[in-house]
């Protein structure tokens, strides 16, 4: 029956598009939904900075304290061990939102959990920001499962698929536990963000998507907010054509007043002094979004299908029809050219010289 | 006369003799069970029909290769209802309502005393919704 009343609930989520496992109380999550106790997710509209300068991606998102008592938490997938996490700038997500859309003030939401053994995943790095708990997991998605289990989390049916899905990927996720008691200890009130700044370098960034849909029905509507910081106009895969339950909303060049402005930030003086600023709006359904946003900024123009998560690592890749027309092309050229040199030959006897000539 | 008493004699002998060796052979050679195999991957029953025969012990290995617990819990709707709102942590008392920790395999045996079909389902939150629902099909 129903274990899961002891904390309430737990959901996966993500904070910068990445992803929270939520238990108990009322508090938000940056990036992701709530698993209420009867097992139902609220959606939450979320915002999150995925910057790429210098072969390093920088999250920045923000856990919102929500009001409540108890713990609850989130896990991100992310595409590589972090350098650094550390507390973020406090208006670089604010600022974001005012250049791409000056009325639109949307909150950011977050989540927590509670601290305990380290069975399952490794532990590679524990950061504490005011009341949340951030740990940096390696591991697959049974080590994950049982992290979570032992640190109270209850995760939604469909984590096993989900996880399993991230960690043929990256086995690295940061998980966040959040503890309202605590926040209200510290005098936080409803609505005050705590902006986590997670610095990863990978050659391979992308934005975590699918895991904006755990723990919830298919029907259910996922919303988010994700900008894009890179040195030019990056590829996405997959292209947000709006049907696709992304859109693009804003891809222009970034003013130099929003790269000072978020510059000036804390732990932002890595942003460049010239940059394209990309707004995708995630609009979907959960059973639609089942895939992540490949991001290529090297001006080749050919973003990861396996960063998309449209194919695994270690996938046969199907030769495709235009690969074997090649082929057949290839080899019939070869055929030509060897008849050709038989006829040759034969028109063409080899003129010998008599030995000891 | 003594005829009749001997062959009457070794006919009652040869009831008692075959009755003991029945009975012998029952104590002996209890009925084996039917054994079912279930999996359990991506939070769904594998496989989610099952057939049993009535009044046999089904012995049902079920094996949760997720990293997630889950239940499986058998019954008619009343049963079902209950514990759609019950509060039990953990089942382990009846054998018709087990826990499978993550990545664990539990045996447990049920005797199914009437034709019919009965439903087994994990009853955590949200799994029953994400289709964690199984059918079981008794049949004489």
């Amino acid at each position: 029956m129903r274990h899961g009343r002891r904390l309430g609930r737990v959901g996966l989520g993500l904070s910068t598009a990445l992803l929270g496992l939520f238990l108990a109380a009322t508090p938000i999550l940056a990036c992701g939904g709530l698993i209420g106790p009867n097992g139902a997710v609220n959606l939450l509209r979320t915002s999150t900075l995925a910057a790429y300068h210098d072969g390093v991606e920088h999250y920045v998102t923000a856990f919102e304290f929500a009001g409540g008592g108890g713990a609850f938490g989130s896990i991100t997938p992310l595409p590589g061990i972090p350098s650094k996490v550390e507390k973020g700038g406090d208006w670089t997500l604010q600022r974001l939102v005012r250049e791409t859309s000056p009325i639109l003030n949307e909150a950011f939401r977050a989540a927590a959990g509670s601290p305990a053994a380290s069975d399952g995943a490794i532990e590679l790095q524990k950061v504490t920001i005011d009341a949340l708990d951030l740990t940096v997991l390696q591991g697959g998605a049974t080590d994950i499962g049982i992290w979570a289990k032992n640190h109270g989390f209850r995760l939604p049916p469909d984590a096993p698929q989900v996880l399993d899905f991230y960690a043929a990927r990256s086995q690295i996720f940061l998980a966040a536990a959040f503890d309202a008691d605590a926040a209200t200890g510290r005098g936080q009130q409803i609505g005050d963000g705590t902006p986590v700044h997670i610095t990863i370098p990978t050659d391979n960034p992308w934005v975590p998507l699918r895991i904006l849909a755990l723990g919830k029905a298919g029907a259910e509507t996922v919303q988010a907010d994700v900008y894009l910081l890179t040195d030019r106009a990056p590829a996405l895969l997959p292209a947000p054509t709006g049907e696709n339950g992304i859109r693009l909303d804003h891809s222009d060049r970034a003013s130099a007043g929003l790269l000072d402005d978020l510059r000036s930030d804390r732990g932002m003086d890595w942003i460049p002094t010239t940059g394209w600023l990309t707004k995708v709006a995630v609009d979907s359904t959960a059973a639609q979004l089942g895939y992540d946003l490949a991001i290529d900024a090297s001006g080749a123009g050919r973003p990861s299908a396996i960063d998309a998560g449209f194919t695994m690592p270690g996938a046969v890749v199907p030769v495709s029809h235009v690969e074997l027309s090649r082929l057949f092309l290839a080899l019939a050229f070869v055929a030509v050219g060897l008849v050709g040199i038989g006829l040759i030959t034969r028109a063409c006897p080899t003129t010998g010289r008599p030995v000891g000539w | 006369m003594t005829r009749r008493r001997t062959l009457a004699t070794l006919g009652l002998g040869l009831a008692v003799a075959a009755a003991a060796a029945i009975a012998a052979a029952a104590v002996a050679r209890p009925r084996e069970p039917v054994v079912i195999a279930l999996t359990i991957h991506y939070s769904a029953f594998d496989p989610a029909t099952v057939r049993v025969p009535v009044g046999v012990p089904v012995m049902f290995v079920i094996t949760n290769t997720d990293p997630i617990d889950h239940e499986w819990i058998v019954g008619d709707a009343a049963t079902h209802e209950r514990h759609r709102t019950g509060s039990e942590p953990v089942h382990d008392a009846r054998p018709t309502e087990i826990t499978i920790p993550a990545g664990t395999e539990r045996r447990t045996t049920v005797t199914f005393a009437a034709p019919g079909d009965e439903l087994f389902i994990c009853h955590l939150p949200g799994h029953e919704a994400y289709g964690m629902v199984g059918r079981v099909v008794i049949t004489r």
